[in-house]
C-alpha cells in the first residue's frame, strides 16, 4: 500500500481517538486515549522516516502518561463531575471550527503535493554533514553541532519548566509536612 | 493534500477541546493534542518521496535523504512539551489544593 | 496509615533484575547517539523510566534511602552549566561558541565526531535527573496530601 493510505488511516484514527478522549466522562479512559493518539504520532513518524523522532515520541508519551495517571487518577480527585458548556455554545464552536476548516482548503491547495519537500535549506546539511562533523546521524549533527545554540536554549527552557513545576509543588509539600510535624 | 487537511483537522479538535471543556485536565489533554498536530505537520512537510532516513549506514551507498532540519527542530519541541505538561499538572494540583475543584468556571467565580 | 511499601514480591524481584538492563540500554542509546537513532533525549528518558520503575515497585521510602535526591537536584542544575562550559571552551579553543573543537575522528567509530558525544551525555544527564525529580516531587506531594486528609 502507498504511504498516503497508511497516513490517512492513522490520521483518521488519531482524530477519532482524540474526540473520544475529550468526550469521555471517565478520566482514566480519557488519559489512555490521548496516550494512544500519541503512539499513533509515533507510528506516523516511523512511516515518514524520522527514526529519532519515533523513539523520542514513544518514550515521552509513556512518561507523560505515567505523570498524568499518577497525578490525577486518585481517589479524592474528580469525584464531582465539572459542569459542561451550554449546547448552544458547543454548537456555535463546532460550526465556527468547521467553517475555518472549509475555508482553509484553498490554502492547502497552494502547497506542493505531499512528497515534495517544502523546505530546501537542509541540502548543505545532508551533503556535507557527515564530513564536517564526523557524525553518522545527520539529525544529531544538526542539534548538537550546527544548531547547538538552539539546543542550549532548549535545555534552558526545560530547566525553567521543571524548576517552575518544582517551585509550585514545593510550597505545598513544605506547608503540609510542617502541619504534620505540629500534629505529631 | 488530504493528509495536510486531516492534520489541520486534528489541530482544530484540540482547539475545540480548549474552547468547550470546563475541566482543567481535559484542557491539558487538548494542549497535548494540538502539540501532536503541529509536530506531525512539520514532519509531513519534510517528507520526500522515495527518500531514506537521515542516518548514514556503513557499507551502504548514500541515497536521497529526507529533510533532517525539521526533525531536529521537532526533537527539541517534543521535550519541551513534556516539561510544559509537567508544569501544567503541578499548576492544576495547586489549584485543586486551593479551590477543591477542577472546574474553571467555579475557579473563576471564587477568585472574585 | 502506613503506606504500603511498594508492590508484591514478584514485582520486586523482576524489577531488581530488569532495572539494570534498562539502565544499560539507556547508556547504550546515549553513547551511540551519533551513530544510530536515539541520543541524549531518548536515553535520558529511558534511564528516568528505569528509576521510575524502582519508585513504583519499591515505594518512596526505599528511593530516599537508595538515591540522594538532593544530589540529583544538584546534578540537574549543574548539567546546564556544564553544557555552557563546553560552549565557552569551544569559544576559547575552537574559535566560536559551542564550536566542535575536538578531533572528529573516523566516521562510524564510537569515539568520533568531537564534542557531540560529550554534549549527548550532558543532555542525557539533564533529562534523566530533571524528569525523575519532577515525578518524585509529585509522589511526595501525594504522600503529604493523604497524611493531611487523615
Amino acid at each position: 500500500m502507498p504511504i498516503e493510505t497508511w497516513l490517512i488511516f492513522i490520521l483518521g484514527f488519531m482524530i477519532v481517538g482524540s474526540i473520544i478522549a475529550l468526550e469521555l466522562k471517565d478520566l482514566l479512559s480519557a488519559v489512555i486515549s490521548v496516550g494512544i493518539v500519541g503512539l499513533g504520532v509515533s507510528i506516523a513518524f516511523l512511516l515518514l522516516e524520522a527514526l529519532d523522532l519515533a523513539i523520542v515520541q514513544f518514550l515521552f508519551e509513556i512518561f507523560a502518561l505515567i505523570i498524568l495517571v499518577r497525578a490525577f487518577v486518585g481517589k479524592e480527585y474528580h469525584i464531582q463531575q465539572p459542569s459542561t458548556a451550554h449546547k448552544i455554545q458547543i454548537l456555535v464552536t463546532v460550526m465556527a471550527l468547521g467553517l475555518i476548516l472549509a475555508l482553509s482548503i484553498n490554502i492547502f491547495k497552494l502547497l506542493p503535493e505531499f512528497g515534495d519537500p517544502l523546505f530546501t535549506t537542509a541540502k548543505h546539511y545532508v551533503e556535507h554533514g557527515a564530513a564536517e562533523t564526523g557524525s553518522a546521524n545527520i539529525v544529531t549533527s544538526i542539534i548538537l553541532d550546527y544548531r547547538a545554540y538552539d539546543t542550549l536554549g532548549e535545555v534552558t527552557v526545560l530547566f525553567t519548566a521543571i524548576l517552575g513545576a518544582l517551585s509550585i509543588l514545593r510550597g505545598v509539600v513544605d506547608k503540609s509536612s510542617g502541619g504534620n510535624h505540629e500534629t505529631k | 493534500m488530504v493528509i495536510y487537511i486531516l492534520c489541520f483537522a486534528l489541530l482544530l479538535v484540540g482547539i475545540y477541546g480548549i474552547l468547550t471543556k470546563r475541566d482543567l485536565i481535559k484542557i491539558i489533554l487538548s494542549l497535548g493534542i494540538m502539540g501532536y498536530a503541529v509536530n506531525l505537520m512539520f514532519i509531513l512537510f519534510a517528507y520526500k518521496r522515495g527518500a531514506g532516513y537521515a542516518i548514514l549506514v556503513k557499507d551502504k551507498a548514500v541515497t536521497a535523504m529526507v529533510d533532517p532540519l525539521p526533525q531536529a527542530l521537532i526533537l527539541t519541541s517534543i521535550v519541551i512539551e513534556l516539561g510544559i505538561t509537567a508544569m501544567l499538572v503541578a499548576l492544576a494540583i495547586r489549584l485543586f489544593e486551593k479551590y477543591k475543584t477542577f472546574d474553571i468556571t467555579k475557579i473563576r467565580r471564587l477568585s472574585g | 496509615m502506613k503506606p504500603s511499601e511498594g508492590m508484591t514480591l514478584i514485582v520486586k524481584t523482576v524489577t531488581r533484575i530488569s532495572v539494570w538492563l534498562i539502565i544499560l540500554y539507556g547508556i547504550y542509546i546515549i553513547l551511540h547517539g551519533h551513530l544510530s537513532p536515539g541520543g541524549g533525549f531518548a536515553g535520558g528518558v529511558i534511564i528516568a523510566l528505569a528509576l521510575l520503575n524502582v519508585l513504583l515497585a519499591y515505594g518512596r521510602g526505599f528511593i530516599t534511602r537508595w538515591l540522594n535526591i538532593g544530589f540529583l537536584h544538584d546534578l540537574e542544575s549543574s548539567s546546564a552549566a556544564i553544557f555552557l562550559a563546553i560552549g565557552i571552551l569551544g569559544m576559547a579553543v575552537g574559535g566560536g561558541f559551542l564550536a566542535n573543537f575536538i578531533s572528529h575522528g573516523k566516521l562510524f567509530n564510537l569515539l568520533s565526531s568531537g564534542t557531540i558525544p560529550l554534549l549527548n551525555i550532558v543532555i542525557g544527564l539533564k533529562v534523566c535527573t530533571g524528569l525523575f525529580v519532577v515525578v518524585w516531587t509529585l509522589a511526595i506531594f501525594h504522600l503529604s496530601d493523604k497524611g493531611e486528609k487523615q
